[in-house]
């Protein structure tokens, strides 16, 4: 069974070093499959190693990387990965947490990069591992290595068959020369036994005996617990406080200030109550009075924040694409169509509240992070302590949800804050309430689309300006110069033909925090696209599916239009492919009761094409959700039953979004605060999500956002079809979905 | 003053506890069981969900004093070693992913089964409603009900 441990560096190193003790493959996985993975093992290592696979001589395989698992499923895919080409069960392979190493940057698990970023590195480090024990089989029995296979976790030979097991081949392995990665021999996928095949995911078992132990669990002994008491208000600071009630309540240590510490992890200090329990801090924060400084952010609203985007919108944006010239084409026309979208902030809500546990002492540092970003976390703590980073040894732990959140570094900082105070380990704890006040959300949007259809039906000019608050102008060192191009993502591609298409963005301000959310400004910029196109169709009298069909024209590749040197283009016959795939399993073009209608979206991010129908009921204002159909295209499947379950994931997640409540601001403070007023999809209200899967050889690509953008325009599109009869078809185009909107 | 009750089958008595400190800091924080999970705080997601009598009960906000005398079961109670009914259904249905709410939607689900051994879909959403699953496990969840309960799922 996978485990997270972690390994101590010095300890890993002497051992390695000891010789004979293990065979060690190392190799270096890039954070992001954004880089081109073949290229990566081309060029040399600019990076020292950062993965290992190791084989001990007690026959234990252990694969030794920091990737965060926060439930999509990589501890049980990246093991498969590697057992494929190693020859072996891949329950047999145990997941270590890599030690985090200053002198890498790239440790981190997020853009749904593991498993395409993992694939080559880990097949070749496999296959290397492999030709290396096959090699020392071989001259151990003095054969030519031709005659001998590994299967099974053994290297066997003729007949009768002899046989080592790999434990008893790796002090003789170890001696070999590491083969050159370009040219060890993968595995044929004809032969594949493990890739491809649904798989019982790993940890299944210990998560439904309550036996992981995520960050909050953690318990170190003499382990003291703190809240913190922070500004409600963006940037806002302590200006003095009281202890004398909050330190009268049982249990409470300590209540002490600690200071913002500024733009890198985004803190603004606060003031923290230490005590022998969780409980006892949280009571005590209650008691503690503290004046705060608010400062400028005060004055922010949502309300003055839609002021800002409908300004914004009446003017020219900053172009970010211009091809032809559609403002010429739209001014022409009599029957162009014209939407605006908006979009409000939305919070990540792990069902793990954020937590970090430090314990600081003179010459080193401890922690334990449920963290997507270990070598961020090193840092940070490191700063806070005034250590070395080598002194600072982070277990990542695992995570109830992570969704971005955690990448971040905030959490972590104010707990190395609050232990190097303290002294002893402290876990600090946040509340319901503080995670949702204290987020980095989703930026709210406001998007102005136009767009012609001509007499043949073909798409005759594309225009889209956003304006937002985005997320570059928050973490920028310029403060607030952004052009925006990153907050349309592979929106700004528009895979439907245009001989004039125009991309504007205008920045507009806002003291939100803002950060990477579940596809980040995909979630966005699908339901923009794929709305207006469903517009379009609905004015040109088109069919939904075969209007974009016809759009996107011929199977090619588009280059991603912003993309950097190694994104892959949008190939056009793989987003048909999914389209029409969701579209035959839904039974697309079959009739439908009155007040009974489908929608549908397709969308490429993340280098992975999906598509979505969704089937719905509007009566007397009550939409129903009969059932979503998804398609994913996400190149070759490593584990069919782990993708359908990120799929489901990634949907209801898109639906809470679509159908929930808004996060808004008044005041310069986030008005929501727990599952009372930011609620949350429940059973009772979880349509069945049906999965298909594109059965495909091109390389795997990632799974774990990618369907988050189709669900809200198919959610919407089928609402608009669904009251195709009534007085007022019902088009949506601002979310979430509120009750007034399906009157 | 000392509270004294059965939890998962022994008997415990604490002195030194706050007697309004919920049942949920109890578990966590005094006896380091953490597989009961704190999400919200307010009886709203179910993640704390334990048994108290039998009776499927939000630990979140059920003060320590409340449960004087009575027997109380956490997940780490259910079975020694993941063999109750219920959570061999999670197993093979793979229910979990970042497996955070899993306890409480086992507590939840172990009891309705108690009370409707043959829950129809309607039941299930009646009864696990309280229980968020912000990854979105619901269609694995409702399956590995209705196969604990040993009948065929009504939806696909």
């Amino acid at each position: 069974m996978a485990t997270l441990l972690s390994v101590d560096r010095r300890t890993f190193l002497k051992t390695s070093a000891a010789g004979g003790a293990a065979l060690l493959v190392g190799f270096h996985l890039p954070a992001r499959a954004s880089s081109d993975p073949a290229q990566e093992q081309e060029k040399p290592p600019l990076n020292p190693l950062n993965a290992w696979v190791k084989i001990t001589p007690d026959n234990h395989v252990t694969l030794i990387l920091a990737k965060s698992e926060m439930g999509q499923g990589i501890m049980t895919a990246l093991p498969m990965i590697l057992a494929e080409e190693l020859c072996l069960d891949w329950k047999q392979v145990t997941i270590e947490q890599a030690p985090t190493n200053p002198k890498i940057y790239d440790h981190g698990t997020g853009g749904s990069g593991s498993v395409g970023g993992s694939w080559l590195p880990l097949r070749q480090a496999g296959a290397a591992a492999r030709e290396m024990l096959i090699a020392a089989a071989a001259k151990k029995w003095e054969v030519g290595t031709d005659t001998c296979k590994a299967q099974n976790g053994y290297v066997v030979h003729g007949h009768p068959e002899r046989s080592y097991t790999y434990g008893e081949l790796v002090a003789d392995a170890a001696l070999l020369p590491i083969p050159n990665f370009k040219e060890v021999p993968l595995k044929n996928s004809r032969d594949f036994t493990i890739l491809g095949h649904d798989t019982h995911r790993v940890d299944a078992a210990s998560k439904a005996t309550g036996t992981v132990i995520y960050g909050i669990d953690t318990r170190q002994a003499g382990l003291l617990y703190a809240v913190i008491a922070r500004c409600p208000v963006f940037y806002g600071k302590v200006a003095s406080f009281d202890a004398t009630k909050a330190k009268a309540v049982p249990g409470v240590r300590d209540v002490f200030q600690i200071e913002t510490s500024g733009r890198g992890a985004s803190t603004n200090g606060g003031v923290a109550v230490l005590a022998d329990n969780s409980w006892a801090a949280i009571q005590g924060r209650k008691a503690l009075e503290v004046k705060w400084d608010e400062g400028a952010a005060a004055t922010e609203s949502s309300e003055e924040l839609r002021k800002q985007f409908v300004a914004n919108a009446a003017k020219l944006g900053g172009v970010i694409r211009n091809e032809g010239d559609a403002d010429s084409a739209l001014a022409a026309a009599p029957n162009k169509v014209e939407a605006v979208y908006e979009l409000p902030f939305a919070a990540h809500v792990c069902m793990e509240p954020m937590n970090c546990t430090v314990h600081i002492q003179a010459d080193r540092a401890e922690a334990w992070v449920p963290t997507q970003a270990p070598q961020w976390a090193q840092g940070v703590i490191a700063e806070a302590a005034k250590l070395p980073p080598e002194k600072v040894i982070v277990h990542t732990t695992q995570m109830g949800g992570g969704f971005g959140r955690r990448y971040q570094a905030d959490f972590v900082m104010e707990a190395a804050q609050v232990a190097k105070i303290a002294g002893k380990p402290v876990m600090v704890l946040w509340t319901r309430e503080d995670d949702m006040h204290h987020d980095f959300y989703r930026p709210a949007s406001y998007h102005k689309c136009q767009g012609l259809v001509d007499a043949a039906g073909n798409l005759a000019a594309w225009k889209h300006f956003q304006t937002s608050t985005s997320i570059a102008a928050k973490w920028s060192p310029k403060s607030e110069e952004d052009n925006g191009q990153g907050e349309f993502g592979t929106g700004a591609t528009v895979p439907y033909k245009s001989p004039h298409i125009r991309i504007e963005y205008t920045l507009a301000h806002s003291s939100a925090p803002r950060a990477w959310w579940r596809s980040v400004e995909h979630s966005s910029s699908g339901f923009v696209v794929e709305s207006f196109v469903d517009e379009l169709a609905a004015a040109a009298g088109e069919d939904p599916l075969k209007f974009r069909v016809k759009l996107i024209g011929e199977s090619r590749n588009i280059p991603q239009f912003g993309g950097g040197p190694g994104a892959p283009p949008l190939d056009t016959g793989r987003l048909k492919g999914v389209l029409q795939l969701a579209a035959e399993k839904a039974g697309w073009g079959k009739p439908l009761p009155d007040s009974e209608g489908r929608g549908i979206a397709g969308f490429f991010s993340f280098d992975t094409y999906t598509a979505t129908v969704a089937e719905v009921s509007v009566r007397q204002g009550k939409l129903k959700i009969k059932r979503l159909v998804c398609a994913v295209d996400c190149g070759r499947v490593v584990n069919p039953n782990g993708v359908r379950a990120q799929v489901e994931s990634a949907a209801i997640y898109a639906l809470t979004a679509t159908l929930k409540d808004a996060i808004t601001i008044e005041r310069g403070r986030i008005v929501q605060s727990n599952f009372n007023d930011y609620r949350m999809m429940r059973m009772n209200e979880a349509p069945p999500i049906e999965v298909h899967l594109v059965a495909s050889e091109e390389k795997p690509t990632g799974i774990g956002e990618p369907t988050v953008p189709v669900i809200a325009p198919s959610l919407c599109n089928a609402i608009y079809n669904a009251t195709r009869s009534s007085k007022k078809q019902i088009r949506i185009r601002r979310l979430p979905i509120r009750p007034e909107d399906l009157a | 003053m000392a509270i004294t009750f059965i939890l998962n089958g022994k008997s415990q008595t604490l002195t030194d506890v706050s007697p309004d400190m919920p049942l949920l800091w109890v578990l966590r924080d005094v006896l380091n069981m953490t597989g009961t999970k704190f999400g919200c705080g307010m009886a709203l997601c179910g993640a704390c969900t334990v048994h108290i009598n039998g009776e499927a009960t939000r630990s979140c906000i059920t003060p320590i004093s409340s449960v004087s005398g009575k027997k109380i079961t956490t997940i780490e109670g259910l079975s020694a070693d993941g063999t109750h009914p219920v959570q061999v259904a999670w197993i093979a249905e793979d229910v979990p992913q970042c497996g955070y709410c899993q306890s409480g939607q086992i507590m939840s689900a172990v009891a309705l089964l108690a009370k409707k051994p043959k829950p129809t879909d309607a039941d299930i959403d009646d009864f696990m409603s309280g229980n968020i699953c912000r990854c979105g496990t619901y269609q694995r969840i409702r399956k590995a009900i209705h196969r604990a309960a040993g009948s065929p799922a009504e939806k696909a």
